[in-house]
Order: C-alpha cells, then structure tokens, then sequence
C-alpha cells in the first residue's frame, strides 16, 4: 500500500482547529447530556445564590444603590457570577478529560492540538446558555425587571456569555497545568472568590475601603457587570461594553495560547 | 517515499530522569509485513509505541514511519497510523458507534463516510448488539475490541497495537488474529507488542525479543527458534518430593541435570527423541513413572529463557 500524503494546505490550518474544537466538543455535550449530574450541579449553585441574594441582601436599599432595587442590581452580578463559576467546571473537566486513555489516542491523531481545548470551552459554553436561560427564568420569577428593552437585555446576556467563555480559558490552562481534577478545583476556588467578591457585582465598590477599590475597579468582572448592568437598567453603555470585551480578548489571546502550550507539553 | 519501510528505528534511546527505557534499538519493518515485538513487563514496548505514534519524542536516535521522521513531521506521521494503545482509549460516555465517529471525524473521514465506517468496524468486531449502549457498561474484552475498532477508522497503511489481545478470550484473540492477517493481505503494515509469546509465533514475520530496553534478538520467528530451539521434554513427576528424586536419577545416570520447576522436570536437547528414551531408561529401575509426558517444540517462551536467562513473567 502506498499513502500520498501532502502538507496541510492553508485552508486546512485555519479550518482544522475549528472542525476539531467542535468534534470534541460535541463529544463533551454527549457526555453532559448522559451523566446529568454534571449539569444539574452547575445549575443548583446559581440558583442557590440567586435565592440567597435575593432574600438575604433583598432589604438593602439607600443612596449606593441610586434608588435601584436591590434585586435589580443583583442580578446582573449574579448572571457574571455563576459565569466566573462554571468556569471552574472547565477546570474540572479538562483535568479529568486528561487521566483518560483517550487523550494518548488524541495525541496520535492528526487532529488540531487545540481540539481538546477548545472543545472544552465550547462545550461549557453551551452548558452556560443552559444555566444563564434557567436563571433569568428564576430571575424573573422572583422580581428581576429589566429597565431599558429586550435588545439590551439579550447583549448583556451575550456578554455574560463571552466572559464565561474567556475564564473559561483561564481555568483551562489551570486545570492543564494541575493535572488532576481535585487539585483543580482547589486550584481554582480561592482563586475565584476575591475576583467575584472583590467587584460590583454584590456591592457597589464604592462601600469598599481605598485599597480594595483600586482592585474591584479594575478587574474583569467588574468590568462585565457595569457593562451588562448598565445595558440592563439604562445609561450610555457603549465605552462600558468594549472595555468588557476588551477584557474578553485579552483574556484568551493570553490563556488559549498558554493552555495548548501546557498540552503539548503534558504527556 | 514508497520503496520507504513502513517502520524504521535506528540508536532509539528513551530517558524518563534516571530511568533508561530504551537503550538504542535498531529495527526496520518492510511494508506489508507484520513485526512482533516481544518482552516482559517494562521492556520498553510501550515507549517505543509513544515515540513512533508521536505521543512522546526520543530523547535521541531516529524513527521514521514511511519516510517520515516522527519528530519532524509529526503532522504527516498522524496522517499514516492508527494506534490501540495499551489501555482502552475511548470514551466511557458515548457509545461505541459515537466513539467510531469521533475518531472518524478527527481524522477527517469525509462525513459521508462516518456511519457506513463505523456500522462496517461494529460488524467486524461483533459489536452490533451493544453499539448504541454507552461503552462504559461494557465488559473489559469488549472495550478492547473498540479500542482496537478505532485504531482502524482511517484504514492507516501502518498500524501499532501494544498488547492487542490482552483480556481477550480464546474466541475475540482468534477473530482479532484472523483481522490482522486480513490487513497485512490488504497491504497493511502491522507492529504488535505481546507478552504471548504464541501470538508473535502466529501473526508476525519477523520478532524482536526486548528485553530492558534493549533488543537482544531480532529474526523471523522461526528462525529464532531454529538457531536456539531444541525439543524440550517436560515431566510431570505428580509432587515435588518425587521430582527431585527423579532429577537425581537423571542427574546421576544421565550426567546432566534437568530443570526443576514444583512437581515439573524440563530437559531440552535438538535430539529429543533419544533423550527422551534415556529418561525413561535412567527412571524405569526405579519405578519412578512420571504422572505425564510433554515433548513439544521450544516456544518463544523458551528462546527467552535462553536469551536472557530468566523466564518472562506473563505467559498465557
Ligand atoms: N512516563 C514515565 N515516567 C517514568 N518512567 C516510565 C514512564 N513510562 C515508562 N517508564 C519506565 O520505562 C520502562 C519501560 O516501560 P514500558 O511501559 O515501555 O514497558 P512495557 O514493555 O510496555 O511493559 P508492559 O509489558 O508492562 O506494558 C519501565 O521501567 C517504566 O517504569
Ligand atoms: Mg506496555
């Protein structure tokens, strides 16, 4: 038998890592939808915030919030929160996709190297269009008005989405660099929770001492919440949206590139 | 690129900090042949099987899989194998027709082809009745065989199956067997590791026996066993006490002392038959009837033992 084999031609390098990232995440998908519990986990933990918030901090009121309602401003950070949290199922998941045998079949194949990846995000991604529909579902149920139209509403869900997606490649690199699923998830929770509580997105910064405002004030997600806030209750939100976007790239053109160096390396 | 062997290794070392798991070994597989490498636990088969599938690199010396360096052009290398590794590398969540798919899709099958492939491999390997079950309810035989299934969806011309019928029963490992020498009339170029030393005997046309990472013999398999074989004789003496007696006996009359293993005496000499009527000579006075007598051809097994000294660990 004789085998012709060419280089890749161009088209094929940039079309592969795409073709490849969504084989894989199909096959993460199947997965979600075969072992259920992965999903009914990474919904409970928002729902449990969303209630706790509302019913805990529902009778904040005074002049920080400008007169907003306290469920109102809530959920915005809510919505961000449960992103930057599910990001840390991306961690989980890609450090115990790499103990699979499956990963030494991957490596020999002539698939992109990013695939694993990127099929990683996607997938969580995806689960994340899930978890942020099941929320403002709840959100609404429980008072959650939107002040401005249904546009704006849709693109801060849109930026929730993409600040899920772009943490999601930091906790991919993390869960790469650990290596196994526990330490990820120990790797990852301390990380989290000053980024998430260290923001707007349960009190305004304004409530916080000097130092820890120049942190709250200049971190992701503070920034995704003012924007998706101000998309969601009214005012100019223009500059406050690229800047979160900015974020959202800078975010992974730092980290996609880092986490498929750490699996090129990891065998 | 096509008078290129399908395989070629030369001064392969692989280092893992202070362990040395290959030592520099040489071999060259011609296509269309199938090449049985053999050894015992840790040998170094497995890491040869990493660096030609490109999962690891050498830490120096070359290997080449039809012309193509797997450290350079890895890429290319990718496009040309199909690999079951040592450990079942699929996914325990989707079923085996998803897994066919999977694998079908990332090594570009055109997507017309997906379901006619994996419906032909799940035939071929009898998994029709289970292939829509998720793999993780399988049983560990069944695994294997997707395993083995999924190495094949890209129909690579050059194939490495590290320890391919391990947990098989009789039945899968002479199915898989009669499949491998399918391949190679097909044109397909097959290297298999195994520890049973049948199988390399069976399926390959050339064996190098590995042994702590370095190669300590390297021909066809039957002239392996032409240049070291002899007739080996074994006696079942029924218990210990009367084995030794009965090495005595033959150590005694016979100037040559058998080896001993539990109630087992093994004497191997290229004449076999006299020997085996002066065994029974120097017993017979005696009474000392062995409960059964073995006279077989030296397997493998026993040009291991020459080789190297001590037995592999594994036989079936
Ligand atoms: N990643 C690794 N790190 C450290 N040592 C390793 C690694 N992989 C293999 N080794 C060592 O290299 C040697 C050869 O291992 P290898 O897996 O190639 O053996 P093998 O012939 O496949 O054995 P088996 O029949 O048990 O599968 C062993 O001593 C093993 O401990
Ligand atoms: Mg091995």
């Amino acid at each position: 038998m004789t085998a012709v084999v060419t280089a890749p031609t161009v088209v094929e390098r940039v079309y592969a890592p795409i073709h490849d990232g969504l084989a894989v995440a199909h096959r993460n998908l199947i997965a979600l939808r075969r072992v259920p519990r992965l999903l009914i986990f990474s919904t409970v933990q928002p729902l449990v915030f969303i209630l706790m918030f509302r019913y805990v901090f529902g009778g904040v009121t005074g002049r920080a919030l400008n007169g907003i309602s306290y469920v109102d401003f809530m959920m915005p950070g809510i919505f961000v929160q449960a992103a930057v949290f599910g990001a840390m199922n991306t961690a989980i998941g890609l450090a115990t996709d790499m103990q699979t045998g499956l990963m030494e079949r991957f490596r020999s194949l002539p698939m992109a190297r990013s695939a694993v990846l990127s099929g990683r995000t996607l997938a969580d991604l995806t689960r994340n269009v899930f978890v942020v529909s099941l929320m403002t579902g709840v959100g609404f149920a429980l008072g959650f008005r939107v002040h401005t139209d249904a546009w704006r509403f849709l693109a801060g869900v849109v930026l929730v989405l993409l600040f899920g997606f772009a943490m999601s490649w930091i906790f991919a690199t993390i869960g790469m660099a650990v290596g196994d699923p526990e330490t990820a998830q120990a790797a990852a929770f301390p990380m989290l929770v000053p980024l998430v509580f260290a923001s707007s997105a349960f009190v305004p910064v304004a409530t916080m001492p000097g130092w820890l405002q120049a942190f709250a004030n200049n971190q992701p997600v503070s920034a995704t919440v003012e924007a998706v806030r101000t998309l969601v209750l009214g005012g100019p939100a223009a500059s406050l949206v690229w800047q979160a976007l900015a974020w959202d790239a800078g975010i992974v053109a730092v980290f996609a590139p880092l986490g498929v160096w750490l699996y090129r390396r990891a065998v | 690129m096509h008078d290129a062997p399908a395989i070629a290794v030369s001064g392969l070392t692989k280092r893992f900090g202070d362990v040395t798991a290959l030592g520099g070994i040489d071999f060259e597989v011609p296509q269309g042949t199938v090449f049985g490498l053999l050894g015992p636990n840790g040998a170094g088969k497995t890491t040869a099987i990493r660096i030609l599938t490109t999962i690891i690199r050498p830490s120096s010396g070359r290997a080449e899989v039809l012309g193509h360096d797997v450290a350079e052009e890895p890429a290319t290398v990718r496009r040309l194998i199909g690999l079951a590794g040592q450990n079942a590398a699929v996914d325990p969540n989707l079923t085996a027709r998803e897994n066919l798919r999977l694998i079908g899709r990332l090594t570009r099958l055109p997507a017309r082809r997906l379901d006619p492939r994996a419906a032909e491999l799940l035939e071929q390997f009898d998994l029709v009745a289970a292939a829509d079950r998720p793999v993780r309810t399988y049983s560990g035989g069944m695994r294997r065989r997707l395993d083995v299934a999924a190495a094949l969806v890209s129909e690579p011309p050059v194939l490495f199956l590290d320890e391919p019928t391990t947990g098989l029963d009789p039945q899968s490992r002479g199915a898989l067997w009669e499949l491998i020498r399918q391949l190679l009339r097909e044109g397909t170029t097959v290297l298999l590791t195994t520890q049973y030393l049948e199988e390399a005997d069976r399926l390959a046309n050339r064996v190098a026996v590995i042994d702590e990472g370095r190669i300590i013999a390297d021909d066809a398999p039957g002239v392996l066993k032409e240049r070291l074989g002899q007739t080996v004789i074994e006696l079942d003496m029924g218990d210990e006490a009367r084995a030794a007696e009965a090495a005595t006996l033959i150590t005694t009359r016979l100037q040559r002392a058998p080896g001993r293993e539990g109630p087992l005496l093994r004497l191997a000499a290229p004449d076999g038959s006299m020997l085996l009527m002066d065994v029974m000579h120097a017993l017979e006075g005696d009474g000392m009837v062995p409960r059964t007598i073995a006279v077989r051809e030296s397997s493998l097994d026993d040009v291991f033992l020459a080789l190297t000294g001590h037995r592999t660990e594994d036989t079936p």
